[in-house]
């Protein structure tokens, strides 16, 4: 290292002339200056002019030294005011860095969970949608990955966080809607009852097997009179004490995977007009569940009907720690906030995918999207979804903290749902034509987002449990 | 679950003189331990922009992932733990901080523990096989190793050196391009790919072994080995530790973008096809 110093200022510049030791042409510049040694208090105006001028030639000359023979450092010391300030670019999409609120675990958990959707999921899905397919086998895909019941402790379920089961809901809702009922309605809906209502003897019996995927489960509530409103469920249970058995008797409607269930947790209405849960099996006398045809809505999972005809239910099979409709509730609730995400993710897809063709197709000589009218529709689409995804964050952290109300959920739920189907509608309209090809996937995401907008509480009655929250009068009846 | 084994390829991309690796090769060890180390690669669906210095290609805000050959590897040193055939498998990974990542992931997918060696700065821009290797045959002799497995080469840069070189480095055996590898006592049967097609060898142990894609299909990470993966620990050691010089041989004089591809002309006939290739000086 050379020290040069320059008399006038009494400033050290050291750079590394490890290939050149030899004086350079600006320590000579400096030993010609440093003969009489003008200081800068004393001498008058003209001498500091001159000395700053001096200054100013050597420093160019440092500067073209540096250029020419030591590029590196002259870029580190050019850069050292970047190295400190790194330009923020604007990502579309990830606009406000939702990446950086996750955990490493998480990310790696929706990283390995998204590089599966899209390399087992979407292949499958044009087919599975166009003849209405159902692929029993994803469930032990997912089982084997560790994904279903992915909040339980313990029971070989992995024990994550409610933040990782939403980007678990997210990735897969980008694939098909479809899929992740089939998914929710077996975390959710299946193992949640029996592992926060059930006793342990049940615990052990069922929830290893669903966590694998081999035994799939389906959840009855909802009845062919009774949807909004399942307090007035017609379906009965009747308990004999002398084979201490339940009879149940009843129909139940609109039942996701309930033609291919192993099991499922029937909600019915006791003699002492409780609600209660119980486990059905298949092979049970009178207990039949016949698909529903002609939906146009998640097609790639089967929905059918559960009718129960005096189906004799050992006493064994009773969800004992919840009586009333906070059982089933309890249940939706988890359902729901993984539908938050989900149909999120749904609508991402369509907001990529219509980004994509309206750069590609070019009419008038220009690209669709160089048009303000797609330009205006995207960026609505970018708004909400990050808007939406940020608090789905919040609302998983405090579950995870344990300190969530329903409506929160409702809340959510309803913005996501909402929000999604019409972002799915636009971007059917900014393909045009080829929106309607189911090729093209949004159109599918259109027809499956009716049913998440509808299912686990429609649109309007969600708003209603806002509602009474908001001003503590129910609206949901009249004449109250 | 195991995935498709799809390469997607990057390296087409660009024309790159000289060899800038963004990532180490892998490697894995056996019997008493595996070392592995994953290569860290630009995820290969973002466009790849020359910086404008023309010294390299944009790295910055790119997500890097383990490359596909690695994780090849990752998952044939895992098969060999679950079949009882070796004992602990080690992923290594030379790079920044980011590395860590990539590591974490050969954890979840079922590797013991990880080795993060420490390069960063200049030094990362500039690691190439040859400091790889020396930093590989370094570690595997310090951790005692038997079998070290890689991925036959990286995607970003295509070099298919570093195994090559380690095993020259270390003068252990090696079988390139393994599509199959079974242990048999203290020897090692590889089928290799080769030219021509399979080619069949017997290697004795310690060895050095790089994957090929048709050695196995990778698995998916499963959630609670993700979440077991949190526990396992990864060592920080530096190339100076190892005693290796990180200091780079080559210099990347230029980087530039593919040339533009050019229309076609269409001809008449096959005559016209074979005039115009003639032409060109290509028959």
């Amino acid at each position: 290292m050379i020290y040069v110093e320059n008399q006038c200022a009494g400033l050290h510049y050291c750079y590394s002339s490890s290939k050149c030791p030899r004086p350079t042409p600006h320590a000579l510049v400096i030993v010609s200056i440093r003969g009489p040694s003008p200081s800068l208090s004393g001498g008058g105006t003209l001498k500091k002019l001159k000395c700053l001028t001096i200054f100013g030639l050597w420093i160019f000359l440092l500067r073209l030294h540096l250029q020419i023979k030591d590029a590196h450092l002259w870029e580190s010391l050019k850069s050292r005011k970047e190295q400190y300030r790194p330009k923020v670019q604007f990502n579309w999409r990830d606009a406000l860095d939702l990446e950086g609120q996750l955990t490493e675990e998480e990310i790696m958990i929706r990283d390995s969970f998204r590089t599966y959707c899209q390399e087992k999921l979407m292949p499958r899905i044009l087919m599975a949608n166009r003849n209405e397919h159902f692929h029993r086998e994803i469930l032990n895909e997912m089982g084997e990955l560790g994904v279903l019941g992915p909040t339980i402790q313990g029971y070989g379920c992995a024990g994550t966080s409610y933040v990782a089961y939403g980007l678990i809901a997210r990735e897969v809702e980008r694939v098909d809607s479809g899929y992740r009922s089939v998914m929710s309605v077996q975390s959710s809906l299946v193992m949640h009852p029996i592992n926060a209502y059930g006793t342990e003897a049940q615990k052990q019996k069922y929830l290893p097997k669903l966590a694998r995927g081999e035994i799939l489960g389906c959840f009855g509530l909802t009845e062919p009179n009774h949807g909004s409103d399942p307090g007035g469920m017609d379906t009965k249970a009747k308990y004999n004490p002398s084979s201490r058995t339940y009879t149940i008797s009843g129909a139940k409607t609109w039942i996701t995977n309930s033609p291919y269930a192993d099991i499922c947790v029937v909600w019915a209405k006791c003699e002492d007009g409780r609600v209660r849960g119980f486990v059905l099996e298949r092979g049970m006398e009178g207990l039949s569940t016949p698909k529903i045809e002609g939906k146009f809505s998640l097609r790639a999972s089967a929905t059918g009907m559960i009718l129960m005809d005096e189906v004799e239910v050992p006493e064994e099979n009773l969800l004992p720690h919840v009586s009333g409709l906070a059982g089933p509730f309890g249940c939706l609730n988890n359902a729901r906030y993984g539908i938050a995400w989900g149909a999120l993710g749904a609508a991402e897809f369509c907001f990529h995918a219509a980004r994509q063709y309206t750069l590609d197709r070019i009419q008038f000589g220009v690209p669709l999207a160089r048009n303000q009218l797609i330009q205006k529709k995207m960026a609505d689409m970018l708004t909400e979804i990050t808007i939406g995804l940020q608090s789905c964050l919040q609302l998983g952290r405090l579950i995870d903290q344990k300190k969530y109300t329903p409506e929160m959920i409702s809340m959510l739920k309803r913005n996501s749902c909402g929000k999604a189907l019409d972002m799915a509608r636009q971007a059917r309209d900014m393909l045009g034509g080829n929106g309607i090809a189911d090729e093209y996937h949004i159109i599918r995401h259109v027809m499956n987002l009716e049913a998440v907008n509808t299912y686990e509480g429609t649109h309007d009655i969600h708003a209603l449990i806002l509602g009474r929250a908001i001003t503590g009068l129910q609206s949901f009846t009249v004449g109250k | 679950m195991h995935r498709s084994s799809e390469v997607k390829h990057v390296a087409s991309y660009l024309n790159t003189r000289g060899c800038e690796c963004f990532g180490q090769p892998c490697e894995s060890h056996c019997p008493v331990l595996t070392d592995r180390t994953i290569h860290v690669q630009l995820k290969t669906f973002i466009k790849i922009r020359v910086k404008p210095d023309r010294t390299g290609v944009v790295t910055d805000g790119v997500k890097h992932s383990m490359n596909p050959f690695c994780e090849i590897a990752v998952e044939e040193a895992i098969k060999l733990k679950e079949k009882k055939l070796v004992k602990e498998v080690v992923a290594v990974s030379c790079g920044p901080q980011q590395v860590q990542e990539t590591i974490r992931t050969a954890l979840a997918m079922g590797a013991d523990r990880g080795i993060h060696v420490e390069v960063s700065g200049k030094d990362y821009e500039t690691l190439g096989p040859l400091q790889v290797s020396k930093i590989f045959a370094a570690l595997a002799k310090k951790e005692q190793a038997d079998l070290i497995i890689l991925g036959k080469q990286a995607i970003d840069d295509d070099c298919n050196q570093t195994g090559q070189m380690t095993a020259a480095l270390l003068d252990w055996p090696q079988g390139t391009f393994a599509s199959e590898m079974t242990l048999e006592a203290d020897k090692l049967k590889v089928v290799r790919e080769v030219d021509g097609g399979l080619e069949t060898i017997k290697i004795k142990l310690p060895a050095v072994v790089t994957a090929d894609l048709r050695l196995n299909t990778p698995r998916y990470a499963t959630l609670p080995n993700i979440m077991k993966a949190k526990k396992k620990k990864i060592a920080n050691v530096k190339p100076a530790d190892l005693g290796v010089d990180v200091c780079s041989r080559l210099e990347v004089l230029k980087v530039d973008e593919p040339p533009q591809r050019q229309a076609g002309v269409k001809v008449e006939t096959v005559d016209d096809l074979v005039g115009k290739l003639k032409e060109a000086g290509r028959v």
